[in-house]
């Protein structure tokens, strides 16, 4: 039984011009310990996709999904109740703006502590013993001081730290961490994803990095899914994703890397954006900005293959030329779950 | 153990120094005042000179006065000297505490205030905490619903309050609840059976100081109407303003955050969320005070209520120059206080300004 998963997960949200599907026939599968990722440009419906399954999407967003498990229980059968126990405690969350994300009206304390005091009870001196550990832990020097700050006294880098350690104060099995380094320093961004996957490997939880940048997938993930525009286009093993990418939009995003455009004056970009609301096109998705595309992809949307472990949703995936695969042979059924590297390191679990 | 007494020993010195930014600041405010209160006492000054009509005559009535009485008068109170003199001479006056006398009772400005002032206060303080009582929690349901009819509800009846003549609206309440329902007194602070000693001139406290409970509920009773009248504006903004402070905090990353802690919904929007919109509500109700006030004149006019503002209203026709500007002074010295007072509680619940 996989810790997370999730299938056939779809997002609309109500809007003055009606519905629309931030993210569609979405499928997630995570084992305890696997770290994933989950890389697009913007408006892929990463975060969307992570925040309806942690149920904090606002109320114009109507979440469906086939199948929604964390560790064998039913999250869309939950009582509100029932789910915040799991929320915060079993599974949590950080963010893309550290800045912004901690209440500027209470200490650094004070907010770790109340997370401690409803998942994990304890007497306030064992709480406070707790937070002291959990800033020294993601390397906050002072933590005696640091606890008594307010967060606008705090760098950004350190935000995103007091978050992490508030994320991991209840030993989650599931840390989901959405761009948690996009708005920070260059030098603090590696220091961060190093910190994530230190934690990572200490407590042995999984986690889910939520990223754009496929030079981030490379260092940290071992799985990855790749969305556009609300779609799942493929999934992968890091390795093989980065040997031999199926989707166009994959081989794209790679072809972006520095240390792939090597001898070219500038980075090669994917001309155009991902399309919102207003733009979708027929067809494929990503038909307006793929050099692969046919008449066949501007008509008819394509479907992922059965027989592809990769899931690709594209009419001609990369690396078996020819073999195309038509909307007609491919019906949606269950597929063994995406490859994943068995060699997870699932060191012991910290004290 | 140890580790405790550490950090008590620590965190003194942070406490002192946060005592004594606090002490800068408000030093800062106050000096900032100052140019203000001066602009107020030149106003004050010109606004009872600038009106139609001569005290002096006005007291002589329909008899008339000889001319060279008029004359005589008009030294006897100074009306005679250069208006840049009296001017430099209330300044003084003021500065010492002295706001003169009263042309019709003469006796001290200062005294005729303050001896009305507290059943002003004692509405105003009603008035606020029913606009605050009632505001303040239509105001968070109303975000916490937003879009439904609750939300429409509120959103409604806090513009109708908002727009509300209040003489028109006191009056309306008169007739219905003391009119035809008879549940309400018409006028007065307290019932004409009761002799209550003043001693702090708050007649709810005065009553209870005299052990006397018919009279705290007589007293209760006649600030009903008034202070509903007085704090329909207040709660119509109040409720207005919490509602989209809400709503703009509720959007906020940090409100997420709490939620995925997994805390109730009671304490996010509680703890996370009032606690950051009350920052600027609580500046709201500070700005509050002068309208109330303001307010106070009308509303004491429409209950008969014995309070500064009826007492103003006399002064004012009389031409009771020293009583209309010492009071007008008075006045706006009280809404400085406050909202100055209002910066500190603004301080206090806003660390980002603490610090
Ligand atoms: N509350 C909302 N109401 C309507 N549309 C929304 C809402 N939240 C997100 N969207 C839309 O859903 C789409 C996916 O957004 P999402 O935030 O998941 O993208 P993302 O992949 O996380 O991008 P980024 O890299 O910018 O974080 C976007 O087109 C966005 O405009
Ligand atoms: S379906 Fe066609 S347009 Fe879409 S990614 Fe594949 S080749 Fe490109
Ligand atoms: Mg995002």
């Amino acid at each position: 039984m996989a810790l997370l998963d999730i299938e056939g997960l779809s997002v609309r949200f109500q809007t003055s011009s009606g519905l629309f599907a931030a993210v569609e026939d979405v499928d997630i599968r995570v084992d305890r310990g696997e770290v994933w990722s989950i890389v697009g440009e913007s408006g892929s419906g990463k975060s969307v996709s992570m925040l309806a399954t942690m149920g904090l999407l606002p109320w114009t967003a109507q979440v469906t999904a086939d199948r929604m498990e964390f560790d064998g229980r039913d999250l869309q059968q939950l009582s509100a109740r029932e789910r915040r126990r799991i929320v915060g405690g079993e599974m949590s969350m950080i963010f893309q703006e550290p800045m912004t994300s901690l209440n500027p009206c209470f200490t650094v304390g004070t907010q770790i502590d109340e997370m401690i005091k409803q998942h994990k009870g304890g007497n306030r001196k064992e709480r406070h013993e707790r937070a002291l550990d959990l800033l020294a832990q993601v390397g906050i020097p002072d933590p005696a001081r640091r606890i008594k700050a307010y967060p606008h006294q705090l760098s950004g880098g350190m935000s995103q730290r007091v978050m992490i350690a508030m994320a991991i104060s209840c030993d989650p099995r599931l840390l989901i961490a959405d761009e948690p380094t996009t708005a920070l320093d260059v030098t603090i961004q590696a220091q961060i994803l190093e910190l994530l996957l230190k934690l990572q490997e200490e407590t042995g939880m999984a986690l889910i990095l939520i990223t754009h940048d496929m030079g981030v997938v490379a260092e940290t993930a071992r799985n990855v899914i790749v969305q556009y525009a609300g779609r799942q286009v493929e999934k992968q093993a890091v390795k093989s994703l980065f040997a031999s990418p199926r989707h166009p939009y994959t081989e794209a995003l790679l072809s972006a890397l520095p240390e792939r455009a090597s001898g070219q004056d500038r980075l090669p970009t994917i001309p155009g954006v991902v399309p919102g609301q207003h733009d979708r096109p027929t067809g494929c998705l990503f038909n307006p900005r793929c050099q692969y595309v046919t008449e066949h992809c501007r008509e008819v949307a394509p479907v992922a293959s059965p027989g592809d472990p990769a899931r690709t949703l594209c009419h001609y995936p990369l690396g078996s030329p020819g073999d195309a695969t038509t909307p007609d042979d491919v019906s949606p059924g269950d597929l063994p779950p995406a490859p994943s590297d068995s060699d997870a390191s699932q060191s012991e679990v910290r004290p | 153990m140890v580790r405790e007494a550490a950090l008590t020993a620590a965190s003194r010195p942070r406490v002192t120094s946060q005592t004594s930014n606090m002490l800068r600041f408000l030093l800062v405010k106050l000096a900032q005042l100052v140019p203000t209160f001066i602009g107020v006492t030149i106003v004050a000054f010109a606004f009872i000179r600038l009106l139609p009509g001569d005290p002096i005559l006005l007291m002589a009535g329909e008899r008339g006065i000889s001319a060279a009485r008029y004359a005589e008068l008009q030294a006897q109170f100074g009306f005679d000297r250069p208006l840049v003199v009296q001017y430099w001479d209330f300044l003084k006056g003021l500065l010492q505490g002295d706001l003169g006398d009263s042309l019709v009772t003469h006796s001290p400005v200062t005294g005729e205030f303050f001896s009305r002032f507290p059943a002003t206060l004692e509405l105003s303080l009603f008035a606020l905490a029913f606009a605050v009582i009632i505001g303040l929690p239509a105001g968070v349901l109303a975000a916490t619903r937003r879009g439904k009819l609750l939300d429409h509800t509120v959103v409604g009846v806090s513009l109708t309050g908002y727009s509300m003549p209040i003489f028109w609206w006191g009056l309306l309440l008169i007739m219905f609840f003391s009119g035809t329902l008879g549940w309400t007194p018409v006028s007065g602070r307290i019932s004409f059976m009761y002799f209550i000693d003043s001693v702090t001139g708050f007649m709810t406290i005065d009553t209870l100081l005299a052990g006397n409970w018919d009279a705290f509920l007589s007293a209760l009773h006649h600030l009903v109407l008034p202070s509903i009248v007085l704090g329909t504006i207040p709660l119509a903004v109040i409720a207005r303003q919490t509602r989209s402070s809400m709503l703009e905090v509720l959007g906020e990353d940090y409100v997420r955050t709490a939620r995925a802690k997994g805390l109730s919904n009671f304490r996010v929007i509680m703890v996370h969320t009032l606690r950051n919109a009350l920052i600027s509500v609580v500046t709201v109700i500070g700005l509050q005070v002068g309208l109330l006030l303001a307010g106070a004149i009308l509303t004491e006019t429409i209950f008969s209520w014995p309070g500064i503002g009826k007492w103003m209203i006399d002064a004012i026709s009389r031409r009771d120059y020293p009583s209309v500007q010492g009071g007008l002074v008075l006045i706006a010295f009280i809404v400085m206080i406050v909202n100055l007072l209002v910066d500190v509680a603004y301080g206090v619940i806003n660390p980002r300004i603490r610090h």
